[in-house]
């Protein structure tokens, strides 16, 4: 559907070059979207595709979307950019990590278009970033976790060992071991942001090294089912994933874009977009906390619950200090909290977890 | 430590996707026929196997369905190649873009449903492992045994001397195409009941073409093709394991290893190869050729 969508589209530009405006019917403004994964994914594009979806219904006819889902992340991407720049779009929304680099490039030839990149932290005059907290989500799945977790080992399976991936592999662990000091964590990297198969596997490996609660920061649902088979837990990535409540699904980090999407859309329609990065959480209601269902004690999901309030009131911060690096080294003394520049940049380990990270 | 048999148990299960896969082609291309749709056809296979094992309950109906829905989509294939004589490769691509698009169409309703309990096998293995190690010697018996296989090795090594034979070189060439199809059927739709447990949109990422290239790793044998696939699957499984137990082995070197090993050992095949040619042990000669009969 989207590719017919795009190839009409593309279709339309010599039609347009050559009709003169006689009667002032106002074009609709045409936003275009990349996806790393497929929109049925049930996780992160999904999230993306519903705030899509989002933007059409607010503002009707006055807007127009394309999207190209499974671009890869790469050279492939600077390819459906630009497609998605020729058609005509002027808004264009990159929603992986690894469009960073594609984004730039083809934003230097498309000055008339501005170009929104999701987890990314280069920006120039035409391409602004958003990003959303998720470390602050982490927070209260790595609470749960460390409660939930019999055998004291908790896994995660990471996609790319990126900053967002870090932050919220750190903020879980963290949260695991203030409740339940014994806590160890096992990390896999499985190198994809989808691959249900893989991710599968990746599951069963750390089921078979004793893991009975696991995190994810890959976009399928395919450890959630790996769970369940072994009777472990795991929570919602991205999406609320309520398919597999109330277990292995005891409650999930959600990606809501449409408050975001539909802001700068709108400044673009009245012509107040400016390039910025902007980086919300829990209290923007970019990041929400799905349903923690009745397989969690009810004390449990109260200190949950209790743990993201105070996020959200800016009352707590999921890295405060005293925290070590692992190396021991001393991040952020007692009180200090971490910066969004440490953050948005971090490649450490905090002390206490013993996998390493890829360099 | 890593307990070497649990390891082994997950490589029988990470790798009988590809072990399907890999055979159905083996037996297409031993026919003559570069089938490049395999990734397409796995993935119509693990839809239609999915479908149908939620619709009855049942994962064994979920696996003849698939077979016969990864034979039906091939035989677009045969048709484009066998009587329009469309180029092989080109084809292939088409059938593999085709049964990906299609099966995210029809999959839509599909999403987020749990696939249905399977009944362990011996070893607390699925049965369709096991089914997938006995179709080797099957295969291999079929291939080097069988007055059948000979015919059909016969017309892949050159399908004019076959036709003028009197073998009917389309059809032997439509079956093992068929054949291929629900071989790749099976493999996909193992993936969506037995291995993710669910129908997701895109899920082979990739498995078809590794079925494509454990079939050249094979050097054209049944048993090659089970080789390849455990190595490769071997080396998947345990790179994660190594992982979660947190040995300290750089995990980019892990995460390649799959792939370093196989182009490893096809590069010792091929020396193998160039300083002791034996017969009928390469590929087939008129692979990728197509066949029409001039009288």
């Amino acid at each position: 559907m989207n590719r017919r969508k795009l190839m009409a589209s593309l279709a339309v530009i010599p039609a347009i070059g050559l009709a003169t405006p006689v009667f002032a019917q106002e074009e609709p403004l045409k936003v275009g979207f990349i996806y790393v994964g497929p929109v049925g994914d049930g996780g992160w594009t999904y999230q993306h595709d519903l705030g899509r979806q989002a933007i059409e219904e607010e503002f009707g006819d006055r807007v127009e979307t394309t999207f190209i889902e499974s671009v890869p992340e790469g050279a492939d991407a600077e390819r459906a950019l630009s497609q998605l720049a020729l058609a005509g779009n002027e808004l264009i929304f990159a929603t992986s990590f690894g469009f960073m680099d594609p984004v730039i490039n083809v934003a230097a030839k498309f000055p008339d278009v501005k170009f929104e990149h999701a987890t990314g932290y280069k920006r120039a005059e035409n391409v602004a970033t958003y990003d959303a907290r998720f470390y602050e989500g982490r927070a209260v799945m790595g609470t749960i976790a460390g409660r939930m977790t019999e055998s004291n080992k908790i896994g995660y399976i990471g996609s790319f060992p990126i900053p967002e991936v870090i932050q919220g592999i750190n903020s879980s662990f963290i949260h695991a071991r203030k409740v339940n000091p014994d806590v160890e964590m096992k990390v896999v990297w499985a190198y994809s942001w989808f691959d249900p198969a893989k991710e599968a596997d990746a599951a069963s490996a750390l089921i078979a090294e004793g893991v009975d609660v696991i995190l994810q920061h890959t976009d399928s649902t395919a450890p959630l089912a790996k769970a369940q088979e072994a009777g472990a837990i795991g929570f919602g990535q991205a999406s609320d994933m309520s398919n597999f409540a109330p277990s292995p699904r005891v409650s999930s980090i959600i990606d809501n874009w449409a408050p975001y999407y539909i802001e700068r859309v709108g400044q673009v329609l009245d012509g107040t977009w400016e390039s910025k990065g902007t980086w919300a959480g829990i209290a923007g209601g970019e990041v929400e906390i799905g349903e923690i269902t009745e397989a969690v004690p009810a004390e449990v999901k109260e200190e949950a619950l209790a743990l993201k309030d105070s996020i959200a009131s800016g009352e707590y911060h999921p890295f405060t200090g005293p925290l070590n690096r692992q190396d021991g080294s001393e991040w952020l003394a007692e009180g200090q909290v971490a910066t969004d520049e440490e953050l948005s940049g971090m490649n450490f380990f905090v002390e206490g977890i013993t996998a390493k990270i890829p360099e | 430590m890593i307990d070497p048999l649990s390891v082994f148990l997950l490589l029988l299960s990470a790798s009988t996707p590809i072990v399907f896969a890999a055979l159905g082609e083996l037996v297409t291309e031993r026919a003559g026929v570069l089938n490049l749709g395999v990734e397409g056809m796995m993935i119509v296979g693990a839809l239609a196997g999915f479908a149908a094992a939620h619709a009855t309950g049942s994962p064994f109906i979920g696996f003849v369905v698939a077979a016969l829905a990864g034979a039906a989509v091939s035989m677009t294939f045969a048709m484009l190649t066998q009587f329009l004589l469309a180029n092989q490769v080109a084809s292939g691509l088409a059938l593999t873009l085709f049964g990906l698009g299609l099966a995210a169409l029809f999959g839509k309703p599909l999403e987020g449903i749990k696939a249905p309990a399977m009944v362990p096998g011996p070893l607390r293995i699925n049965w369709i492992v096991w089914l997938g190690i006995a179709m080797v010697p099957l295969i291999w018996w079929f291939l080097n045994r069988s007055r059948a296989g000979l015919i059909l090795r016969g017309v892949g090594e050159n399908h004019d001397a076959a036709h003028a034979l009197g073998y009917p070189v389309r059809i032997v060439r439509i079956t093992a195409i068929g054949f291929g199809g629900a071989m790749a059927g099976v493999g996909g739709a193992f993936l969506s009941i037995a291995i993710v447990l669910q129908w997701t949109e895109g899920m082979t990422a990739g498995a078809g073409w590794i079925a494509l290239a454990i079939v050249v790793f094979s050097n054209w044998t049944a048993l090659g093709v089970l080789a390849g696939a455990w190595l490769f699957g071997g080396v998947t499984v345990l790179q994660l394991r190594l992982q979660a137990a947190g040995v300290a082995v750089p995990v980019q070197f892990l995460s390649m290893a799959p792939y370093l090993a196989t182009i490893i050992v096809l590069v010792l095949i091929s020396a193998q190869q160039k300083y002791s040619r034996r017969s009928g042990r390469a590929a087939p000669g008129s692979l990728g050729q197509n066949f029409y009969a001039l009288r």
